[in-house]
């Protein structure tokens, strides 16, 4: 086994450590039910002997053993339901604690893993691979076990009843194991030829259907069908490969079992004839061979699901052994002037791509700075470097001379009201969603903050007004009006200091104009960061910041920059040529 | 479902065939027993060596013919599964790119993709089990009590009590937990839906200092998912202990009767053993029935839904193919209304313009306003719910929609580019383009410098979604691939948001020296991108609130000039 596997055996061990004695619980009752589901035929063969002929039936031997199968019937039926509800608790229970785990880990996770990571991953991670390591663990340890247990006991009675017919039965039946072993690896490249294919269709129905108005606005519905169909016709061929082998296994393995149902029946009716067992112990051994092959085959199939349940657990302990945040400093930064010091920064989100590099810069209290650039240039990067979403690589920022990263990142973020270009909204009511910084808001308070941000009017409108469920997935809201709750948000908790990014893009003209006054109230004392694409709005900020490929290029007032006849101004003029 | 039988008419042999075979390999299964019986009744007392001989000679024969037939049982059903999946797959596909906007934005993209992949995925696997084991099963379970029967009637009246307790067990806790799975699938939803908020808004909630919170609404979501599964775990976790119980109860009974019976001389030691193995065989298939039924439940559940999204009509259809009329006027809306399904009010109402070849259109308004539904209406996405749409003086329903959208290209507001090369992206407006053309269009769309950058050209590469390349340069191969098309109306539905105020003018003046110049409809938030236009039509709540020039909007159009006013400020003061 190699070394990861064993790491994420242990890992998997120190989940499991907590449910110890009840799994301990459960292995004796499996072992129990096994041998008592075992010694059934044995007693049912010695009725049989007792059942020999016309008047040659022993009714008292017959009898008392009955009344035994029926005590045992009923105890390992009782038995095993319990060991099945211990089993269930127990393996919900790990799913549940790992979930949990992997939970907490999302919400300290540094966001340069979660921007890295697309969202279906992380989520496959936490749901699909959480599911499918339970089941394997489940299944595969109770299979497992009872499966070992079992043959241990065939084998015991078997060969507490004859040894020799136990000898060929213990030789002959590999041979199914081996036939099911020599169509998996055969099976194997078919179904991986089949996956491939499968992937490349769904990619493909992804990308077609996903954006089928576009297909319809180049009529390329018929070209897009006869790509379709060629992806479909190879995915014909290999899934009918792949189906059939895999399902010739069952067959197979039956057919060798069948074989040496008919050894057992030879061998064991030679015995009887030559007097070396009854006719009840070659029922007994007629029903063994049936039932011993069969963990066989099922433990054949735990080994892979057991690697399988492995390789999700290994991703899902990859995800919650990824290294949090550092951590805070104890220190809390108080309600802020709103002086910021950005001294000799440099950053990149990785290390062959340069981005910001020796970037100097003060901001005053109350000071408006506007981050002007084409897309891409690094505005929104400096948002994340200030609201610490990330570490600068080096060099610092200082709040009212204090360093970032000595105070907790929570008082941090608390001084800083932010709307970020992409709007997001929790799940939950209107109001619930405004009140996100300040949940114990009045209704006062959080109507006015909408009529503040021209929020209102519309709030009125929906049909539960401020009581009204939305959630960002299914909301009936227009990109605008989700930009109008957002910017609620900031309305209501009034932090010292402003993030703006691209605020109001989604927003059309007019509103913007209202907002635009909202916020020139709100920005009053506050030290303001502005992003925007539209010059008109940023004109009177005390200082702008021209970006481009990660640097600030130029800085200053409006009027000083058009006179510098820059790149700002070239950007500005721009807006106005034909 | 039913509907998606016809297409298994193709496979009209491997279905019959399938079950077929399966029903030999079962039937032969069903004499084992018998054999066995043969040989403790006949062969042993005998101490007729040969006969035991024979006998598993039998045995090993029937193994033989049962795998025989299985196998081909196996193939048949896997061919007839396999292309019953893959003719619904194409079928499907085909239904879908048949389906005009109203239908698309009514079912939604991700569950057509969920139709087209798992929903299709499960039928075949349960087309493939129905045919190899719906049938073996009962077939087995009844079989084997019919053979009991011939043993021997009063014995097999056991099994005739027993089997309807067990199918009624295996059948009650399947009504009941079936319905409770649907519940934790719900709670699992619930769970996911909390995890993807919280990726997709990790900014947010960490801005707002939520993650505690979050942490525990999560836990509780959690737990109450762990204490539904553990409650279904609980009913279903009686499946085996009571069929072990009930089967085993029977075997008593069974073997009492046998007791009784063979010391009156009715019945042999042979058919006692013989009853009890017809016994054990119920139990197993009872249970891969049980299994199967599960299977199959979900498999129907999935056809439906494949069903209903192919029993949805288009809305909109081929017109009989009328010639075009004029030659001087593009497109013209004649009291056009347009109210979308499911939605109490108009988008659009009473609207009426021409527009000639060669001109500039600018749509302008607010967020909301109408601009992108009535740019919709041109190459017929919707059809107007009231009045007429005109294109070279034909009403748009009475084209063929192939024509039609051959005379329009498209930029939507959403830049997307397909898996392919930049050529390959390029030829969806004309098949036939040559590179010649394609590089000319890309030029127009000032995006020259994006191909000159890629070593390979116009053979560069761009993966799904077109997202190794920017913002900026997706906007612009758009562009540039609606360029492609020469079409005789070009749309463009704000689709310069990314690029910057100097490429947007640049653009806007390449367009104008086309040749021959097309009518162009620009979309825009900006009145630069606009103010120079032909006609300004000016949006707001879905009514014209003014058409004009530039100017002569400046002076009659309130809301014109509050947007102008807002983005140029100074002008106006």
């Amino acid at each position: 086994m190699a070394d990861s596997q064993k790491h994420t055996l242990r890992t998997v061990l120190k989940y499991i450590r907590k449910y110890m004695p009840q799994i301990g619980v459960s292995i004796l009752l499996a072992g129990i039910t096994v041998a008592m589901t075992l010694y059934i035929p044995v007693l049912i063969g010695r009725a049989i002997d007792f059942i020999i002929g016309e008047g040659l039936v022993n009714f008292w031997g017959v009898i008392p053993i009955l009344y035994m199968v029926g005590i045992i019937t009923a105890l390992t039926a009782l038995l095993q339901w319990i060991m099945g509800i211990i089993n269930n608790r127990v393996a919900y229970n790990i799913v549940r604690d790992i979930r949990n785990d992997a939970f907490r880990k999302i919400e300290a996770l540094p966001l340069k893993f979660i921007d890295s990571h697309s969202y279906g991953e992380i989520i496959s991670r936490v749901i699909a691979d959480v599911d499918q390591f339970s089941d394997g663990l489940l299944m595969g340890f109770t299979q497992l076990f009872t499966g070992v247990v079992t043959i241990l006991g065939t084998l015991f009675f078997m060969f507490s009843i004859n040894a020799g017919i136990a000898v060929s039965v213990v030789v002959l039946t590999p041979l199914s194991l081996l036939a099911a072993r020599f169509i998996a690896s055969k099976t194997y490249s078919m179904f991986k030829k089949q996956s491939e294919v499968r992937g490349e269709q769904t990619a493909f129905i992804d990308e077609i259907v996903g954006n089928q108005k576009v297909v319809k606005a180049f009529s390329y519905e018929n070209r897009a069908i006869e790509k379709f169909d060629d992806i479909n016709n190879r995915l014909e061929k290999y899934s009918l490969r792949a189906i059939f082998f895999s399902s010739i296994t069952n067959p197979s393995t039956r057919f060798i079992n069948s074989l040496v149902y008919a050894c057992v029946a030879l061998l064991g009716a030679f015995s009887v004839i030559s007097g070396k067992i009854t006719v009840g112990g070659l029922s007994c051994f007629l029903s063994y061979a049936n039932q011993y092959t069969k963990p066989f085959n099922e433990i054949s199939g735990v080994v892979t699901e057991l690697q399988n349940a492995l390789a999700c657990a290994a991703r899902i302990f990859e995800l919650i052994n990824e290294p949090s945040e550092a951590p805070d400093a104890p220190a809390a930064l108080a309600e802020a002037q709103g002086k910021i010091n950005i001294q000799n920064v440099y950053f990149s989100y990785t290390p062959e791509k340069k981005l910001i590099e020796n970037f100097n810069f003060e901001a005053f209290p109350g000071q408006k700075i506007a981050i002007v650039g084409p897309t891409g240039c690094g505005k929104t990067t400096l948002i994340n470097l200030l609201m610490r979403f990330y570490d600068v690589n080096s060099g610092a920022i200082c709040i009212d001379g204090t360093d970032i990263r000595e105070v907790t990142r929570k008082s941090l973020r608390q001084n800083f009201g932010m709307v970020l270009q992409e709007t997001y909204l929790i799940d939950g009511t209107v109001m619930e969603n405004i009140a996100i910084g300040k949940p114990d808001a009045t209704l006062e308070e959080i109507t006015a903050a909408a009529k503040a941000a021209h929020a209102h009017s519309f709030i009125k409108r929906l049909p539960n007004g401020y009581d009204t469920h939305i959630s960002e997935s299914d909301s009936g809201l227009s990109q605008g009006e989700k930009q109008l709750l957002c910017i609620s948000r900031i309305m209501l908790c009034l932090p010292p200091m402003l993030i703006l990014d691209e605020a109001t893009s989604s927003i059309d003209t007019r509103t913007e104009m209202k907002i635009q006054d909202a916020f020139k109230t709100l920005m009053k004392g506050r030290t303001s960061f502005i992003v925007a694409h539209r010059l008109s709005t940023i004109r009177d900020a005390d200082v702008i910041l021209v970006m481009r490929d990660g640097n600030v290029i130029e800085q200053g007032s409006h009027s000083e920059l058009l006179s510098k006849k820059g790149f700002y101004y070239e950007l500005y003029n721009s807006q106005f040529a034909d | 479902m039913k509907k998606l039988l016809k297409y298994l008419r193709d496979y009209k042999k491997e279905t019959v065939l399938g079950p077929l075979f399966k029903l030999l390999e079962a039937s032969f299964e069903l004499f084992i027993p018998l054999v066995v019986a043969s040989i403790i009744d006949n062969g042993i007392p005998a101490g007729d060596k040969a006969h035991v001989l024979k006998m598993c000679a039998v045995l090993a024969a029937l193994a033989l013919i049962g795998l025989a037939s299985s196998l081909t049982a196996q193939y048949f059903a896997a061919k007839a599964s396999v292309g019953f999946s893959c003719k619904i797959r194409h079928a499907l596909f085909a239904h879908i790119q048949s389906l005009s906007h109203t239908e698309l934005d009514e079912i939604g993209t991700s569950t057509l993709i969920t139709r087209m992949t798992g929903d299709i995925n499960q039928v075949q696997t349960g087309v493939n089990l129905t045919l190899r084991l719906l049938l073996r099963s009962p077939f087995v379970v009844f079989g084997a009590m019919i053979m009991a029967f011939t043993v021997d009637f009063q014995s097999a009246l056991i099994f005739a009590a027993a089997i309807p307790l067990l199918a009624a067990v295996v059948f009650f806790i399947m009504l009941v937990c079936i319905p409770l799975y649907k519940r934790v699938q719900n709670h699992l939803d619930k769970v996911l839906g909390i995890t993807r908020e919280n990726l997709a808004g990790s900014r947010v909630i960490r801005a707002f200092c939520k993650e505690i919170e979050e942490t525990e609404k999560f836990n509780e979501e959690n737990n109450v998912l762990c204490e539904t599964q553990k409650f279904v775990g609980r009913i279903s976790a009686l499946m085996n202990p009571l069929t072990f119980a009930i089967i085993n109860f029977a075997i008593i009974a069974l073997i009492f009767t046998g007791a009784v019976r063979v010391n009156a001389g009715n019945l042999t030691q042979g058919s006692v053993v013989a009853l009890y193995n017809y016994m054990s065989q119920i139990l197993v298939e009872l249970i891969k029935l049980a299994n199967l039924i599960i299977n199959i439940t979900k498999s129907i559940a999935c056809g439906n839904r494949i069903q209903a999204v192919l029993e949805i009509a288009p809305s909109v259809n081929d017109g009989k193919g009328e010639a075009p009329l004029t030659r001087d006027i593009a497109v013209e809306f004649r009291g056009v209304s347009l109210k979308y399904k499911n939605s109490a009010e108009n988008s659009l109402t009473d609207i009426s313009f021409t527009a000639k070849h060669g001109e500039t259109i600018g749509v302008i308004g607010g967020t909301g306003s109408g601009k992108t539904s009535l740019i919709s209406l041109i190459p017929r996405f919707y059809d107007a719910s009231c009045g007429e749409v005109l294109v070279d003086g034909v009403n748009v329903k009475n084209y063929s929609q192939d024509v039609l959208r051959k005379k329009i290209a498209v930029v939507p507001q959403k830049a997307v580019l397909f898996k392919g090369t930049i050529r390959d992206n390029m030829r969806w407006g004309n098949e036939n383009a040559s590179d010649d053309r394609i590089t000319e269009a890309i030029t127009l769309a000032q995006g020259s410098d994006i191909i000159a950058k890629k070593e390979a050209g116009l053979d560069s590469q761009i993966e799904q979604g077109g997202k190794n390349l920017s913002g900026g340069q997706r906007q612009r191969l758009t562009i540039a691939r609606a360029l492609v098309k020469k079409a005789e109306i070009l749309i463009l539905d704000d689709s310069s948001s990314a690029l910057d105020f100097a490429t947007d003018a640049a653009l806007r003046r390449s367009i104008k020296n086309l040749n021959p110049p097309p009518c162009v409809f620009i979309v825009s938030q900006r009145a630069s991108s606009i103010m120079h236009a032909d006609k300004i039509i000016v949006l707001d709540d879905g009514i014209v609130c003014g058409i004009g020039t530039h100017d002569s909007l400046l002076k009659d159009c309130e809301i014109y000039r509050e947007i102008y006013s807002s983005q140029f400020k100074s002008e106006v003061e």
